[in-house]
């Protein structure tokens, strides 16, 4: 079993790429595995029926317990039986079915074998979560054959209200499961039907696991997904809608009937709804125009038949229940087949469009006939027999003095009234000559012409009808011949033994007279319906709600995003503070350890400098001005800088000092492009309950803060970090070594934040390279043309107009641009200020400094350079491509992140050597050191990108824009 | 551990004023309402170290004396990290301003036609036809449906 259920799952796999090179020739090879799976099962089928039962099982997730355990017993054996049977009849009916240029057969054939497999894991599961896995499997699987012609909208809606209600019920059953396990505390499904639990819970679970039943097998309130479920390639229909998919529900009631069927409600609900679906099924069926319609409420109605008599309870019921879902697998997909081959042949599926196929396909005509008759019930065929054994059953309790029964028995002859009906409805439309006046003719269609098949098609679409036909009769005479495995699989059963034999020919008795009455009635009804007007057919009922569910649904996620998705920055950000206030404040209503030590202040500068930081963020939120705002927002940042200075803080105060300077350098690079008064457009609006928003917050946040060092009651961590950065680290600055060596890790995710917004900056400036193009003035080529400009000084006869440079591309600066003064302080200040950040580098580890502080530091002695000089001064300050540094700073942490590994260590492991420098001591070269030039390098990226993206290429920008506009008034005045 | 309340109020009011900010359209005053609520967000990890000491530098001062290391090694990163993302800002300000000469928040153009389109798309249910029997016939000489508009945007 294990075997031949991976041969389905690698056949899946395999098939859609071989379809490239042989094409068609996929579908007889998918054939030879179904074929060898219906074998096997053949061949097992004398032991079964004897009594023995095959079991295999493998673990599949060790760790939930659930395993691949298959269990061949005489229901199981029978079901595999029309799986792999039907389905490789199927198949090879597919290869003639398709066009040969069709692309997606490969796919289609594969998806049809990963089907296959699922229901053949299906029918012989054990495991009630194994047999859930393949039930969703199934419904997933049927959504893609459905869907298989994905152009057409009603493909795809029906594969898709399939795919909704199928799996509805399946979830549905699942919550029926788990409780059934945890209730009986095995999920083996013998070990389950053996115990048979009872009580509200186990009721309860197993109406849940009818709800699955009865939505797998279309019945109403479910019966609508079926006939939309016609979408699908006719082999499909044939398969999943008529052998195996739509008889999952069955096999489920089936399955659990022995040992649940007196469970409250079981037999009420399957019966009473059975009936239903059974007599609006055979109504809707007679009110279709579409042959394939016809067979698909037919099948609605005759699998409301199998649920009735499946649900009944006894063991003669349960025995006639098997009969028929094999009488109906072996009718019902030939039936299908044939409505393929008239599709194949006449263009069209529409009853009143075909006339004359009976003459010119006789052999066609016959098998429709048998498989019809047999669905109806005449004998001496398969249908026969099994509609005589429902019947019987029926009686047997009706003559048992059972009221209800004798009311089941009416609307089983009216179902089989119906039936009869729809099914020469069948015959007629798709083989009868019709009068030219019961005849439409589309305007799209041109007049229908038969098309001849040729032999290969005959055979390939002709074979499998004939097999699945000559089954139908033949199993009509010799039906004993299943009645050991019939008989067997009902041996659960508590009177199994009361229950009769399956044979042909049962005497003559009350459910001949039965037939006979169905018969005639029948016969009765279409000679009433002749003349009955044909109409196109309305969606059912359930489809309807369906619809409207979903309609719904789709209604109410429009109106739900519509309302909260406006579109608006402030509104969102507006919603999510709110929610952050409003969780603080509900989350502090239960807060009951408020700090109890409060101080006004911890030192003067905290009153000096909070009330300037006060005074600038009020200020800030009023400023008109860009400028203006930008400034005071840095007095707030100065302000902390201060605190940080007075609160033992120092390389928080150096670099936030640092950051302030360059942050307003940034800012009055790109505001000199913006106009400077703010909201020139767009006032500022809503004023008041911003305000309130943002007090609220702020109280909240206040209150965050109180409870968070209220709640600091146990002994910092980070009391032992002194003793770990010294002893370990090898550095006396605790809070540099926590950067680079202790917490490293978290400064390594930060530079790949910087290097983001960097590239990011980069990226919004120059947009197509981040290559910038400025020129870079080589320091040999500047010197000597500066010495040449003073030679020329020297000479008595020059005059000296342009004065001479400070800086190496001084000169590319317009006079009137020029500073002489900040010439002279920059050229005076540029390599001091480089000395101090190497300097800041290396000390850090052992006082206040450190790599961000360093590269800051660089950031400013750059920044110097371009305000002075401009950007080719930049180019000539820094001719490398920032683009590089920050990569180079990237990978130096990096490797000596990696480094330790190689040596056995963790990850950012530090070691130190000790360097004797002779007269200058000794010195601790410790690795975390290359981790905070890497550091240093980022910053100095970060600060090389800013520069000479907001400043050297927005420059140059708006020099284009300036000569791009100064041309065209040029031009425009050539022209006026 | 025991709270200022002087830098209880500053950081309130930073909070306050960087959320007012934060909510204007303006991108020059979102960028200030950002630094703002940075900054106080810094001070709120400053205000939970506890009581200042003095600088966290091994062997100049006992360990009980110190302030504690670890916020300030988190308001160290944090504060670099501000200024690469207002770098970015500002980049993005600029940006906008060069496409659309305005450094405006602009409410998502899709966003509001699906508001308004809400009322007529949502009725059509377009994947629901009534005619599932038309054109059922996988061989007619029908040409094939053309595929949605859907699918087609989807490809564009």
């Amino acid at each position: 079993m294990l075997t031949i259920f991976l041969a389905f799952v690698v056949a899946a796999v395999v098939l859609p790429a071989l379809s490239r090179w042989i094409g068609r020739g996929v579908f007889p090879l998918a054939a030879l595995v179904a074929a060898a799976g219906f074998v096997h099962a053949l061949a097992l089928a004398p032991e079964v029926a004897g009594g023995r039962i095959f079991a295999e099982s493998t673990v599949w997730i060790g760790q939930l317990d659930l395993s691949l355990s298959f269990v061949m017993d005489p229901l199981g054996l029978l079901l595999a039986l029309v799986v792999t049977g039907v389905g490789a009849l199927v198949l090879l009916y597919c290869t003639r079915y398709f066009p040969g240029d069709d692309a997606r057969i490969g796919a289609f054939a594969g998806t049809f074998m990963a089907f296959a497999g699922a229901m053949y894991g299906l029918v012989l599961a054990d495991d009630v979560f194994l047999l859930f896995v393949f039930w969703e499997a199934t419904s997933v699987f049927s959504y893609l054959l459905i869907g298989h012609s994905h152009h057409k909208r009603a493909s795809r809606s029906g594969a898709l209200q399939a795919l909704l209600v199928t799996t509805l019920g399946g979830l549905v059953m699942l919550v029926g499961f788990v409780l059934l396990v945890v209730e009986a505390g095995t999920t083996s499904l013998r070990e389950l039907i053996a115990q048979a639990p009872s009580g509200p819970v186990v009721t309860a679970a197993i109406l849940l696991v009818l709800v699955g039943a009865l939505s797998k097998s279309a019945i109403f309130p479910f019966h609508f997904w079926l006939p939309g479920a016609m979408a699908a390639p006719t082999p499909v229909s044939a398969y999943l809608h008529a052998a195996a998919m739509v008889k999952a529900g069955i096999y489920l009631v089936l399955r659990l009937s022995p040992g649940f069927a007196a469970t409250p409600g079981w037999s009420e609900v399957l019966v009473s709804l059975g009936l239903v679906t059974l007599l609006l099924g055979g109504i809707q069926a007679l009110r279709q125009t579409d042959l394939k319609q016809v067979l698909a409420h037919g099948t609605v109605s005759q699998l409301g038949m199998l649920i009735a008599i499946a649900g009944f309870g006894t063991a003669e019921a349960a025995l006639a229940g098997v009969v028929l879902l094999l009488a109906h697998a072996l009718f019902k997909s030939a039936l299908f087949l044939i409505v393929g081959i008239v599709d194949h042949r006449m263009g069209t599926r529409d009853l009143r469009e075909i006339t004359g196929l009976g003459r010119r396909s006789p052999v066609l005509a016959v098998a429709a006939i048998l498989a019809v008759a047999s669905m109806a019930g005449l004998p001496p065929l398969f249908g026969f027999v099994a509609k005589e054994a429902v019947f019987a059953a029926v009686l047997a309790v009706a003559e048992g003095g059972d009221a209800g029964a004798w009311l089941v028995l009416v609307a089983l002859v009216a179902g089989a009234v119906l039936t009869l009906a729809y099914g020469i409805r069948f015959v007629w439309g798709a083989f009868g000559d019709k009068r030219p006046d019961r005849l439409v003719v589309r305007e799209t269609a041109a007049v229908r012409t038969i098309r001849t098949p040729s032999t290969s098609e005959r055979g390939y679409l002709g074979v499998p009808v004939v097999v699945l036909v000559v089954a139908t009769v033949v199993l009509g005479p010799f039906a004993a011949l299943l009645d050991p495995l019939a008989t067997a699989s009902i041996a659960g059963y508590a009177d199994a033994a009361e229950a009769p034999h399956v044979e042909f020919w049962h005497g003559l008795g009350l459910p001949l007279v039965a037939s006979g009455i169905s018969i005639a009635l029948g016969l009765l009804l279409v000679v009433l319906l002749r003349r009955r007007e044909e109409r196109d057919p309305r969606a059912p009922l359930g489809e309807r709600a369906y619809r409207a569910i979903v309609g719904a649904t789709d209604r109410v996620a429009a109106w739900v995003t519509a309302q909260l998705q406006r579109g608006s920055l402030p509104f969102y950000l507006g919603v999510i503070y709110l929610v952050v206030a409003l969780a603080l404040a509900a989350a502090l209503v239960n807060v009951e350890t408020w700090t109890q030590n409060w101080e006004l202040a911890q030192g003067p500068v905290q009153f000096a400098a909070g009330l300037v930081m006060v005074i600038g963020a009020i200020a800030a939120a009023r400023a008109q001005k860009r400028f203006a705002g930008a400034i005071l927002v840095g007095v707030t940042g100065t302000g902390m800088a201060a605190i940080f200075a007075t609160q033992g803080a120092p390389d928080l105060a150096l670099t936030q000092l640092l950051v302030e300077v360059v942050t307003l350098v940034a800012f009055v690079l790109v505001l000199r492009r913006l106009p400077a008064r703010l909201g020139e457009h767009n006032g500022s609006t809503k004023r008041l309950p911003r305000a309130l928003l943002g007090i609220t917050v702020g109280l909240a946040m206040a209150a965050v803060a109180i409870v968070a060092t209220g709640a600091r009651v146990d002994e910092p961590i980070s009391l032992a970090w002194p003793e770990l950065a010294y002893e370990q680290g090898h550095g006396r600055n605790v809070v540099n070594v926590a950067l680079v060596d202790i917490r490293a890790w978290d400064t390594l995710g930060e530079l790949s934040v910087v290097i983001a917004a960097a590239t990011g900056v980069a990226s919004l400036i120059f947009v197509s390279s981040r290559r910038d193009d400025l020129p870079r003035v080589g320091r040999r080529a500047a010197r000597a043309s500066m010495r040449q400009r003073r030679a020329q000084q020297d000479t008595p006869l020059h005059v000296p107009v342009a004065r001479g440079s400070w800086l190496l591309a001084g000169r590319t600066l317009s006079p009137e641009n020029r500073s002489i003064l900040l010439e002279v302080v920059v050229r005076l200040i540029f390599h001091a200020l480089i000395v101090v950040s190497v300097y800041l580098l290396l000390v850090g580890h052992n006082a206040p400094g450190g790599g961000f502080a360093g590269g800051l530091v660089v950031g400013l002695a750059l920044t110097a350079r371009y305000l002075a000089g401009g950007r080719r001064e930049l180019g000539a300050a820094a001719p490398f491509d920032a683009g590089v540094i920050l990569g180079v700073g990237l990978l130096t942490a990096a490797a000596t992140a990696v480094l330790p590994l190689f040596f056995g260590v963790d990850a950012l492991t530090s070691t130190w050597v000790t360097l004797s420098l002779g007269v200058f001591g000794e010195i601790d070269l410790v690795t975390s050191m290359f981790f905070d030039i890497g550091v240093y390098l980022v910053v100095v990226g970060l600060a090389l990108d800013v520069l000479r993206s907001l400043g050297a290429e927005v420059d140059r920008q708006s020099e284009d824009a300036e000569a791009g506009a100064a041309s065209r008034s040029a031009s425009g005045e050539v022209q006026g | 551990m025991s709270v200022s309340i002087v830098l209880l109020v500053v950081m309130a009011a930073l909070y306050a004023c960087g959320v007012y900010l934060l909510l204007e359209r303006s991108m020059t005053r979102v960028l200030f309402g950002f630094l703002l609520v940075g900054n106080a967000t810094n001070l709120l990890i400053l205000i939970v170290a506890g009581r200042p000491g003095a600088a966290p530098i091994y062997d100049e001062t006992s360990t009980e004396a110190m302030s504690d290391p670890l916020p300030q090694a988190l308001i160290l990163t944090a504060i670099v990290i501000t200024f690469a993302v207002s770098a970015f800002l500002l980049a993005l300000i600029y940006r906008s301003w060069l496409l659309s000469r305005a450094d405006t928040l602009s409410d998502d153009a899709d966003d509001l036609a699906m508001r308004a389109g809400t009322a007529s798309t949502a009725g059509e249910q377009t994947e629901y036809s009534d005619d599932v029997a038309e054109d059922a016939s996988e061989f007619g000489d029908d040409e094939p449906e053309t595929p949605p508009a859907a699918d087609a945007e989807v490809t564009r």
